[in-house]
C-alpha cells in the first residue's frame, strides 16, 4: 500500500464540485435538511413525550438528546451520499476522472479533492440542523460551535470511507450492502436516537469505537453546554479512521483506474 | 527535442501481452498516426505515455518530461482527446472549457478570454451555453478538442478522434486538424481508419499484437510493403477462378467473401482475362493504405 501523494490541485476538484452545487444549492441544501429534520421533530416530540423520567439521558430532554444525535447522523448520511452516488457517477459513469486525469491532475488528487468536497457537504448539512436547532433555543451555550470541527471531522471520515466503497463498487446497487451494513447499524448502535448504555455489555464495547460514536462523543456535550471527556481519544480515533481510510481508497482507486 | 519518444516499452496483463517492446519517435511538427485492429495495444500505448498506466519497461520521455515520472508536470504541455466523449455533462459548452482550464492551473480570466475563439475554432460560436447534452456526436467531439487547447498545447494526442462520426463531421475534425498542423502542432494520433491515417498523417506505425511491424510515409509504406496495383473480382465464383486463371497474373491473391482481391505490378492481362467472363465484375484501382493494412494485419475479424 502507497501513501497518498497531495497537490494543491485537489482544490480545482473541489471547486469544481462546488461549481455544479451552487447551481443547484437550495433545492440540494433543503433535500439534506428535510429527512433528519422529520426524524428530529417526529420522535423527538412523539416519542420524546412519551417517556417518563429522563435520567437515563443524562437530565436532558429528548429533543435535546435527539438534536445532537441527528446533527452527527446527518453528517454521516451527507458525506457518504456524496462520497457513494455523485462521486461514482463522476467516476465511473460520466468518466469525468478520467477527463481530468488527462490534465495535470493526478488521481491522488481527485480522490482527496472529493473527500474533502463531500466533507465540505456534510458540514453544511450538519450546520444548517445545528443552526435549526439553536434558532429554536435548544442550544446550551456557545461551546456549541466546537461542535463546527466536529462535524467537518466527521464529514472527513465517512468521505473516506465512503469512497473506498466507491473506489470497488460495480454499480449503484452495491451501495445498498453499504447503507444497510454499515450506516443503518451505526444509526442503531451509536447512540443517535437512545443512550448505548441500553445496549447489551459487548455491543457497547464494539459500538464505542465506530466513528459515529467518536462524533456524538464529542458533540453531544457540546450541545448541550458542557466539555466532552477523552477529547484527544475520540478526535485522534476520528483522525486516525478518515485517514486509514483515505490511503485505503487511494489506493484501490488506483487499482482500478490505472492498471 | 522530439515532443514524444517511447523505447522498448513493455506491458503485460497477467499472462497477456498487450504491449510487447516498441520504439517510435515524433518530430516536431508531424503528424504521427498509429495505426492497428482493435486490440492491437494502442490506447494502451498512449494511456503509458500519459502516465496513466504504469509500464512494465522501456522509457517515455513526453514534451522532454520522463514518463511516469513527471508526468503532471508533461501533461502541463500536452492536450488529449480521448476515444470516447468525457465532457462534463454538468457544466454548459463554456463551462466545460472554463473548468478543464482550472485544472492546469489557468487564471480564470485567461481562460475567459480564450473561450470565445475555442468555441469558433471548433465551430460551436454561439454555443457558449448549451448543455453538453443538446450537442451532437460531431460537436461533442469539436467541443472535446478544443477542451484539448485550452493550455495551447505543443503536442495533441488524439484517440481515434472520428470514430463514430458521420462523413460531414470527420471532414470538420480533419479540416481542424490540418489547421492545427499548420500553426506548428505536433499530432500523435491512433486510428483504424486507412483514408484518415493517409489523409493526415506525415508519417505512422502499423501496430497488431503490441508490436510495431511497419514504419514510414503512407505513400513508401505503399510503395515498400505492397505491388502497385490491385484487382478486385466479385461474383460467385470469383474466388475459384481467380485461384484457377489469375493466379499466372498476380503477385498475390486475396480472398475475402465473394471477392478475390489480385496484387499485381501489371493488371492488363488479367483485366483482359476477367472481361471475357461475363459472370465477373472488376475494379482496378492503385493500391492503397488499406491493401497494406490487411497483408500485415490479416483479414480475420479481430474483437
Amino acid at each position: 500500500m502507497l501513501l497518498p501523494k497531495l497537490s494543491l490541485r485537489a482544490f480545482a476538484i473541489w471547486q469544481r464540485n462546488f461549481l455544479v452545487w451552487r447551481k443547484l444549492a437550495v433545492p440540494s441544501l433543503l433535500g439534506n435538511l428535510a429527512d433528519p429534520m422529520i426524524y428530529l421533530f417526529g420522535l423527538g416530540y412523539g416519542l420524546g413525550n412519551l417517556l417518563p423520567a429522563q435520567s437515563a439521558l443524562g437530565g436532558t430532554t429528548y429533543l435535546m438528546f435527539l438534536a445532537s444525535g441527528t446533527v452527527c447522523a446527518s453528517t454521516m448520511n451527507a458525506a457518504s451520499f456524496e462520497a457513494l452516488y455523485s462521486a461514482f457517477s463522476r467516476m465511473h459513469v460520466q468518466k469525468t476522472w478520467e477527463s481530468i486525469m488527462n490534465a495535470p491532475i493526478a488521481l491522488d488528487d481527485i480522490v482527496a479533492g472529493e473527500m474533502l468536497w463531500a466533507a465540505s457537504k456534510a458540514t453544511l448539512s450538519g450546520c444548517a440542523i445545528l443552526l435549526i436547532v439553536a434558532l429554536l433555543g435548544m442550544i446550551a451555550s456557545p461551546l456549541a460551535l466546537w461542535a463546527l470541527p466536529v462535524i467537518f471531522l466527521t464529514g472527513l471520515c465517512f468521505a473516506a470511507l465512503g469512497l473506498i466503497v466507491t473506489a470497488l463498487a460495480p454499480s449503484y446497487d452495491f451501495f445498498m450492502y453499504y447503507f444497510t451494513l454499515v450506516v443503518t447499524p451505526m444509526m442503531m448502535l451509536c447512540g443517535v436516537f437512545f443512550p448505548t448504555e441500553q445496549l447489551p455489555a459487548l455491543v457497547q464495547t464494539i459500538a464505542a469505537e465506530l466513528p459515529l460514536s467518536h462524533s456524538i462523543a464529542l458533540a453531544r456535550p457540546l450541545l448541550l453546554g458542557k466539555l466532552p471527556t477523552d477529547i484527544f481519544h475520540h478526535v485522534f480515533a476520528l483522525i486516525a479512521i478518515a485517514a486509514l481510510a483515505f490511503t485505503i481508497a487511494i489506493n484501490l482507486a488506483r487499482r482500478r483506474l490505472l492498471s | 527535442m522530439s515532443p514524444l519518444t517511447v523505447a522498448d516499452l513493455r506491458k503485460s496483463y497477467g499472462k497477456n501481452i498487450v504491449v510487447a517492446g516498441i520504439d517510435f519517435s515524433l518530430k516536431p511538427g508531424e503528424c504521427f498516426g498509429l495505426l492497428g485492429p482493435n486490440g492491437a495495444g494502442k490506447t494502451t500505448t498512449l494511456r503509458c505515455c500519459l502516465g496513466l498506466t504504469q509500464a512494465d519497461s522501456g522509457t517515455i520521455r513526453l514534451a522532454g518530461e520522463p514518463i511516469p515520472q513527471r508526468a503532471r508536470e508533461a501533461r502541463m504541455k500536452i492536450g488529449v482527446v480521448p476515444q470516447f466523449d468525457n465532457l462534463d455533462p454538468d457544466f454548459s459548452a463554456a463551462e466545460n472549457l472554463l473548468i478543464y482550464g482550472k485544472y492546469f492551473g489557468l487564471e480564470k480570466s485567461a481562460i475567459k478570454r480564450k473561450i470565445p475563439l475555442l468555441l469558433e475554432f471548433a465551430g460551436l460560436a454561439g454555443k457558449e451555453n448549451a448543455p453538453i447534452r443538446s450537442l451532437s456526436g460531431g460537436m461533442k467531439r469539436r467541443l472535446t478538442l478544443a477542451r484539448a487547447l485550452v493550455n495551447d498545447p505543443e503536442l495533441l494526442i488524439l484517440d481515434e478522434p472520428t470514430t463514430g462520426l458521420d462523413p460531414q463531421a470527420r471532414h470538420l475534425i480533419w479540416d481542424r486538424l490540418k489547421r492545427l498542423l499548420s500553426q506548428g502542432k505536433t499530432i500523435l494520433l491512433t486510428t483504424h481508419f486507412m483514408d484518415e491515417a493517409e489523409r493526415l498523417c506525415h508519417r505512422l506505425a502499423i501496430m497488431d499484437s503490441g508490436r510495431l511491424i511497419a514504419e514510414g510515409s503512407p505513400r513508401d509504406l505503399i510503395r515498400e510493403q505492397i505491388e502497385p496495383q490491385v484487382v478486385e473480382i466479385y461474383g460467385e465464383d470469383a474466388p475459384a477462378w481467380a485461384k484457377r486463371e489469375a493466379i499466372d497474373h498476380s503477385k498475390r491473391i486475396e480472398v475475402s467473401g465473394e471477392t478475390a482481391f489480385c496484387y499485381t505490378n501489371d493488371a492488363t492481362e488479367l483485366l483482359r482475362l476477367a472481361a471475357n467472363n461475363s459472370n465477373l465484375r472488376t475494379l482496378h484501382r492503385l493500391a492503397n493504405l488499406e491493401d497494406v493494412f490487411i497483408k500485415l494485419t490479416g483479414r480475420e475479424l479481430r474483437d
